[in-house]
């Protein structure tokens, strides 16, 4: 197994966060980095919660239901109105 | 907000009464008003009457948006009023404050410290064995019925205040100042949070899609 650093597995899975966040300082990006090349597991670690993250944005794509819809539509309609007849006044 | 970006057009076209622009805003945000109604009431019921609400509220106060904040602070911030108030006349909704607890000081590991060597070992701090591989892609699982469910499913059990920052963060797509503002919290808060939620669905995701080694 090659050295993967000086910095530890239980050490990497901490540093995860602040390291796809862009918020690690220079010296701590390089040993995550160096940690990265050279460890069997951590790798896929890294991946998974990238995975984890995508896989949440999916939840997003929702789209309205139409009773819900259809309600708001009305609600839009009643306050054209009632601003119309604010202008209108 | 940018004069000319299309946001502002249909906030210009909406003042001016045009169906087809609140058709558009609705069309884009309201499924995201629900879920984020439901960090504050937890039931799905009052969460879309919040939403509708929140609907209303831009309607009566659109004359008044001067575009300073992006359209999605400003809907977050009448929806957190219409919650608050929601919540003054019931019992069920989360205060607020729970949402923007900050995490504690301790330190608290996010992955089961036994899957690492013990101290005093020569591999200390490294995986005791390698990490499963999942055999499905969540991204392939939340495509399915079921896999969203699981997904949202382990989303319900993360404490308030992490469930609210990984909805904002990962599902909203919102990034780290925007919920540090909308949340009342200090980026670094923000990030533990993140972190640890993060690391909660990652942990949950690998009991369901896990395959021993491989």
């Amino acid at each position: 197994m090659a050295d993967p650093g000086d910095l530890t597995c239980q050490e990497f899975v901490e540093l995860v966060t602040s390291y796809l966040d862009g918020s690690l300082s220079l010296v701590e990006r390089a040993r995550f980095e160096a940690h990265l090349t050279n460890c069997d597991d951590c790798p896929l670690y890294l991946a998974q919660i990238q995975q984890t993250v995508r896989a949440l944005g999916h939840l997003r794509e929702e789209a309205i239901a139409s009773v819900a819809r259809a309600s708001l539509l009305a609600e839009f309609r009643d306050w054209k109105r009632a601003q119309g007849s604010i202008s209108a006044s | 907000m940018h004069p000319e970006s299309d946001e502002w057009r249909l906030i210009v076209a909406l003042r001016g009464g045009d169906g087809a622009a609140f058709a558009a805003l609705i069309e884009q945000y309201h499924a995201s008003l629900i879920r984020i109604a439901i960090l504050f009431v937890r039931d799905r019921d009052i969460a879309e009457e919040v939403a509708q609400e929140t609907w209303i509220g831009v309607l009566r106060g659109i004359d008044r948006f001067e575009g300073r904040s992006s359209l999605r602070t400003w809907l977050f911030s009448i929806l957190a009023n219409q919650a608050r108030r929601r919540g003054e006349r019931e019992r069920r909704v989360i205060p607020f404050a729970a949402l923007a607890r900050a995490p504690g000081d301790e330190f608290e590991p996010t992955v089961d410290p036994a899957r690492f060597e013990p101290p005093g070992d020569e591999y200390a701090g490294h995986w005791v064995s390698a990490l499963p591989h999942w055999e499905v892609s969540p991204e392939v699982a939340v495509l399915s019925r079921e896999g969203r469910q699981e997904i949202e499913e382990a989303i319900a059990t993360l404490p308030p205040n992490q469930r609210a920052v990984i909805t904002l963060r990962d599902i909203e797509g919102w990034d780290g100042e925007e919920v540090c503002n909308a949340l009342g919290l200090t980026q670094t808060n923000q990030r533990v949070l993140l972190h640890r939620a993060r690391a909660r669905v990652r942990n949950l995701l690998e009991q369901k899609l896990g395959s021993a080694g491989s």
